[in-house]
């Protein structure tokens, strides 16, 4: 990806993105997994596919689709959370400001409750009668579907 | 109850304890037998001192319930800060447009008194910006700024929202007022609301949200990849609810911790007015026995 463009000034106290790592928000209405904090990198899913953000990633705006996100902190640890949809921005100054209405640990998630969600989801699409009750139908398997792929 | 001149400088709490207190001792007034010499009567005092220490109760018990509430309100604000000024970024890293003329006001407050100058400074901030310029649009949420603001400018609302203030708010609550805003045609919101900033205070602020042609038309935009018109279209609608979810996170903990103090003061000042009631009480009682016994006495030496 091409390089930072030199002359947009970082705010003033405003956590620099180094050359390893960027400040990094990450978080629901509830719950502020990241505040400004530098990672390495961090995975998502969005509706133009899933890419991966290095510091001096281009300036993008995205929508998030739901799926998993993969966030390697400054240690390197790598964690993976699922989300609903959202946003994400990386702006010039590498700073990455990522938000989803819902966001859960992978590791939260309960196989069993997803299976049987999966089931009820496809029940619902064969005896959908309008086509916006299918296409939520839909949006519900995907969800589940990658859920499970997630676990 | 009229009569209160707003002008008085009053102890904040002072001013609710005399609406509380002025209908009520006006009928316990009314009922007594009129005092000898314009001296209030014994149970006149002690109906005012019952009642005083009634409002104590009540003003001590809801003092402790705004606690409760602010504590959650303020552990609920800090992801929700981190989150609101998140989505505000874009609006802040990037200089867009919103001096528009075709403005929607979007006024936060919430259904219920007794917090202190919460909704009166929203109003006084809206009635501030309607003299500069006149506001033709409005979307009010919760009763108290409803009612302030009817009066001003009640020809310019699109639509008001209630139930506001007895649960806390929830992102589904932003996600129904950003629908209604959307729904209208702007170049810009302003959302007057109270931001928290310590218990003891909080600021009235006007934050301007720029609309999505406001965002489109600017150049600076374009410099962020991968932009497209239906991204931007769902971009634009997600930040206005997370805006509007962390302004309403703001409006909560201010409105609890101002009531806390407000409780607080008319607490105290209830217990002052005890005091002070008490006194009265026990000097008035020993007035009336002594001059019992001067009655006596007199009558007793006209006798010899």
């Amino acid at each position: 990806s091409s390089g930072i463009n030199a002359e947009w000034p970082l705010r003033p106290g405003a956590t620099e993105a180094s050359s390893t790592t960027f400040p990094l928000t990450f978080g629901s209405p509830y719950n502020a997994v990241h505040d400004n904090a530098l990672v390495k990198q961090v995975d998502l899913p969005s509706t133009t596919g899933h890419f991966g953000i290095l510091p001096h990633h281009v300036p993008t705006i995205a929508i998030l689709v739901p799926g998993t996100i993969s966030i390697t902190n400054e240690a390197g640890d790598v964690a993976k959370y699922f989300v609903s949809s959202g946003t994400a921005t990386i702006h010039p100054d590498s700073s990455v400001q990522i938000l989803a209405e819902e966001i859960c640990a992978v590791a939260d998630i309960d196989d069993g409750a997803v299976r049987a969600g999966l089931e009820a989801a496809q029940g619902k699409l064969s005896s959908a009668s309008s086509e916006a009750d299918k296409a939520a139908a839909q949006i519900e398997i995907e969800v589940y579907q990658s859920m499970i792929s997630a676990a | 109850s009229s009569g209160i001149n707003a002008e008085w400088p009053l102890r904040p709490g002072y001013k609710l304890y005399f609406e509380m207190a002025v209908p009520m001792l006006r009928t316990t007034l009314t009922l007594t037998p009129s005092a000898t010499r314009g001296m209030a009567t014994l149970k006149d005092i002690e109906m005012r001192l019952k009642s005083v220490k009634n409002m104590k109760k009540i003003t001590s018990s809801m003092k402790m319930v705004s606690a409760a509430k602010f504590a959650r309100a303020e552990r609920a604000l800090k992801p929700a800060r981190a989150y609101g000024t998140g989505a505000a970024s874009l609006y802040e890293k990037n200089d867009f447009d919103t001096s528009g003329k075709d403005s929607v006001l979007l006024a936060l407050s919430s259904d219920r008194g007794l917090c202190g100058g919460i909704h009166s400074n929203v109003g006084k901030m809206v009635k501030a910006a309607h003299a500069e310029t006149p506001i033709t649009k409005a979307i009010i949420v919760g009763d108290k700024a409803k009612a302030i603001l009817v009066k001003v400018i009640g020809d310019t609302f699109l639509s008001c929202f209630n139930n506001v203030g007895k649960k806390p708010t929830s992102f589904t609550d932003a996600l129904d007022i950003a629908e209604e805003v959307l729904s209208h045609d702007y170049d810009t919101i302003n959302i007057v609301y109270s931001k928290f900033k310590n218990i003891v205070s909080y600021n009235t602020e006007e934050k301007p949200v720029p609309s999505l042609e406001s965002v489109e038309s600017n150049a600076a935009i374009y410099v962020y990849d991968e932009v497209d018109s239906e991204v931007l279209r769902c971009y634009q609608e997600f930040t206005l609810a997370n805006i509007i979810y962390h302004s309403m996170k703001e409006c909560e903990a201010s409105e609890q911790s101002s009531r806390m103090s407000a409780m607080e003061n008319a607490t105290k000042n209830a217990g002052e007015k005890i005091d002070a009631l008490t006194l009265q009480y026990n000097r008035t009682r020993q007035a009336v026995i002594t001059r019992e016994l001067i009655e006596i006495i007199s009558g007793a030496s006209a006798l010899e």
